[in-house]
């Protein structure tokens, strides 16, 4: 009897304590990780990206089609030359502190962000200058035409190009988090209730004007319909789709593959893909240390990967995951097969045994507590056996395996081979931008790949304008890829989302946003 | 006394000493960069080289150790890598979780265990005895996180009685505080219960055949009267060692309770601060930890003094 009557008083207890806070519109969200440093400026981190957007708004984003739209923009202009462009700001637009937003703003943020940004590094390697015209405009000089400024400028892979005020910019390095976070998008952080690896609050922004259009992707208006958004830690993924059968949070970002066939059969919960991108997944070959400085070796894997027998090793619903047999991703404009070989494990042998491989183990760096990563490895790893190349895979952390991928030493003096891993795939939708591609020696991704025709073709695939004359180009980067194999596409992998079905009007962009999501 | 308990605190500072050096030591040594971590998966080396300069992780261990250590002396024990936030303050956000959750383990373990180990005791050999002693081995035996999810699902899924995860402060009203903390409190009190049951048997069954119990029984006094008068306060000095000792194994389990329910307490700030090698927060948590285990240490030290009359300092 006590212990029903206790039970009864905590269950009224919750129920008066949730009635209290439904007062204001609330939407609780377990993010797909915790943001490490509140600066999406700062690096390429997708969490800091995310936290971007729901404080940030950008000059212009991508639309639901991944079209570049105008968003803090009113109008824009370009010289005949193609080397001036000039751009004015919509009216009205304000910082949650209330103050204006103007040109000064602008060119101070975009100056922060192009020095951790590879397409801001090569918009400014192009001689770019800014000039503050009036308050509401300025103009961007080249000293020579470049095709991707629109392209950088509403770029939403991190580091994004958010503004910030210029008193932030500023005053603080690229190198170092701001710690003003006064924003000029749709929701304001409030610092105060911040509890770092469990809990950011964010409230409407009452100074921000949304554009007329109604929201697309990235782009379009902006509306903030609820009072107020909570983004919950909660590490758990089996605890976090508890809590959301429970109506404790309303939508869960990431949910592990191995939970979402538990989650459909959950009541009153919806589960979908995040977006159509989805992630890079992809084996990280260090190609100048033996043995895959060997480039018959990393020919071979070419043709000994088979994506689908990666991703049958961490999803069983194939919806959830595509092996497209390309560089760029399923979903880029640019996705092309060209050149890419089919599977043939008894080609790969063949090509293991006439490389003059030396028996140098290949060392895999497999960071266990990711549990796509730890399986990809392990697929790896004996396909990599099983066509006569020695491994030898190392368990560690992440944390571990970021800093270890640094080392160019030779494997039995601490270096590395292999190392896989699933950027997002908005940085392998085009060349330029292309993380993997990037064949620039010391400057390219971990693993080094060293080739002047790629790098030369990339460069020139930015003063290209006509469609057809870039897809015709990002083929043949792909066809020279494969002829120097940087590394080895496995699949893109989806992001799946699940959410209480009392919610209308969440987005499907490349990135989680929260703006236009209300409760029927 | 007092020049025992001024001895005991004195002694912990070479303590505090050398476990900062050990802790700052193994950090230096184990892999992993924190600026590469802050930087993202796309960045080059030059970005992730420009982080460690400001960061001042290219500085070489002593210096930075001392400047550390300088600091600690100060109450300043820096600033967490990431969140920019002083590591006194992120400890200060997280206390209140893990010291409610240890607090309330403990009353419910010992409100439980000690009963249990009497019992088992008075009845030695026969089939109480042998229920709760299995009983015990089934606390050790599993894990806290299996009791963790088997009492989510009861009693937050199907009974849906209490919330699943999160925490309510103290401030925001009894009730929702404790229906955030009861299922956690319990998972984690089973190894504790389990180790003060076990314990406290033994020791009673020692006291228990002692001559002054027998007189006890002979001048006529009830079962209870000796049992929770005679025997248990004589028992009591092994299972207060064991309840102190046992405050270690709550830390452990902490964190992994923190994690099933979702309790933002210290456990979960310092595995995230290890997974990113957030050395400040790292370093501020174990010595939080050292400190308070040194503590309660002594506490148990001056409780055996009220408790035996013999012990003296």
């Amino acid at each position: 009897m006590k212990l029903h009557l206790l039970a009864a008083s905590l269950l009224a207890a919750s129920v008066a304590f949730a009635g209290a806070a439904s007062a204001e519109s609330v939407l609780r969200i377990k993010p797909s990780g915790d943001v490490k440093a509140l600066d999406p400026m700062l690096g390429s981190d997708s969490m800091a990206r995310n936290y971007g957007y729901m404080i940030y708004d950008t000059l212009f984003a991508l639309d639901a089609d991944l079209k570049i739209q105008p968003q803090m923009v009113e109008k824009w202009t370009t010289s005949d030359d193609g080397k001036t462009y000039s751009f004015t700001l919509r009216e009205g637009l304000k910082f949650s502190d209330g103050a204006p937003v103007t040109s000064k703003d602008v060119i101070s943020s975009l100056k922060r962000w192009s020095v951790n940004d590879s397409l801001g590094q090569q918009m400014m390697a192009k001689g770019a200058t800014f000039a503050e015209v009036d308050v509401h405009t300025f103009t961007l000089s080249l000293s020579k035409p470049w095709g991707l400024v629109l392209d950088a400028l509403g770029k939403a892979g991190a580091p994004v190009p958010f503004i910030m005020p210029a008193r932030v910019a500023d005053a603080t390095p690229p190198t170092t988090p701001v710690t003003d976070y006064t924003g000029s998008g749709p929701f304001m952080f409030l610092a105060k209730e911040w509890v770092p690896g469990a809990k950011l609050a964010f409230a409407r922004n009452p100074n921000y004007t949304p554009r007329a259009e109604p929201a697309s992707g990235l782009a379009g208006g902006k509306v903030a319909k609820m009072d107020r958004v909570e983004w919950v830690i909660i590490p758990d993924q089996q605890t976090a789709l508890d809590a959301l059968s429970k109506r404790e949070i309303d939508i869960n970002e990431d949910v592990s593959a191995d939970l979402i066939p538990l989650a459909k059969e959950a009541k009153g919960v919806t589960v979908a893909k995040q977006d159509d991108i989805g992630v890079a997944q992809q084996i990280r070959l260090n190609t100048i240390q033996p043995p895959f400085n060997n480039l018959k070796l990393r020919e071979a894997l070419l043709y000994a990967v088979n994506g689908d027998d990666f991703l049958a090793a961490v999803i069983s619903d194939p919806s959830l995951g595509k092996a497209c047999k390309s560089f760029y991703t399923c979903s880029s404009p640019y996705h092309t097969e060209a050149g890419f070989p089919s599977p043939d494990l008894e080609k790969a042998k063949k090509m293991v045994a006439e490389s003059g491989y030396d028996g140098t183990p290949a060392v895999l760096l497999d960071a266990t507590e990711n549990t796509n990563i730890h399986a990809f490895v392990t697929v790896a790893d004996q396909l990599l056996q099983e066509i006569g190349i020695k491994t030898k895979v190392e368990a560690m952390d992440w944390a571990t395996v970021t800093s270890r991928r640094a080392s160019k030493e030779p494997v039995d003096a601490g270096g590395w081979s292999i190392f896989i891993s699933g950027p997002g795939g908005l940085d392998f939708l085009e060349p330029v931008g292309h993380l993997g591609l990037r064949s620039n020696c010391e400057k390219a991704w971990f693993g080094w790949p060293c080739d002047a025709d790629i790098e030369a073709m990339r460069a020139s695939f930015a003063d290209l304008t006509n469609l057809d004359e870039r897809k015709a180009l990002a083929e043949k980067i792909q066809l020279r890829a494969l002829e120097t194999v940087p590394y080895i596409p496995i699949a893109t992998q989806y992001q799946i989302r699940t959410y209480r079905d009392d919610l209308s009007g969440l987005l499907t962009p490349p990135a989680p946003v929260y703006w236009n999501v209300e409760r029927k | 006394m007092l020049t025992f308990v001024c001895r005991r605190l004195l002694s912990t500072i070479p303590v505090m000493l050398f476990i900062a050096l050990f802790v700052f030591s193994l950090l230096y040594l184990a892999p992993g960069d924190p600026a590469a971590l802050i930087a993202g998966d796309q960045a080059s080396q030059t970005e992730i080289d420009a982080i460690r300069v400001t960061l001042g992780l290219d500085q070489p261990f002593y210096i930075r150790f001392v400047g550390w250590l300088g600091h600690a002396l100060r109450g300043d024990l820096g600033v967490s890598i990431f969140s920019q936030l002083p590591v006194t303050t992120l400890i200060g956000q997280r206390l209140e979780p893990t010291l409610s959750l240890m607090l309330l383990t403990v009353i419910i373990s010992v409100c439980i265990a000690v009963p249990m180990g009497v019992l088992a005791a008075a009845n030695q050999g026969r089939w109480i005895d042998r229920i709760v002693m299995a009983v015990a081995v089934f606390g050790f035996s599993v894990p806290v996180f299996v009791v963790g999810y088997l009492l989510s699902w009861v009693f937050a899924i199907r009974l849906d009685l209490l919330p699943v995860q999160g925490y309510t402060p103290l401030a925001e009203g009894f009730a929702p505080f404790l229906a955030n903390l009861i299922l956690p409190a319990i998972a984690l009190s089973c190894v504790y219960i389990a180790l003060i049951a076990r314990i406290t048997r033994t020791s009673m069954i020692d006291v228990l055949s002692q001559d002054y119990i027998r007189t006890a029984r002979a001048k006529g006094l009830g079962q209870g009267p000796v049992l929770f008068i005679h025997a248990l306060k004589n028992a009591s000095v092994p299972i207060v060692t064991v309840i102190g000792i046992g405050i270690a194994l709550l830390i452990g389990g902490a964190v992994v309770t923190e994690t099933v329910f979702a309790i933002p307490g210290v456990g979960r700030l310092v595995v995230d601060a290890i997974l990113r090698r957030d050395y400040p927060v790292i370093q501020g948590v174990v010595l939080l930890f050292s400190v308070a285990y040194v503590l309660i240490n002594l506490a148990i030290d001056l409780l055996y003094t009220v408790l035996d009359p013999r012990v003296r300092y």
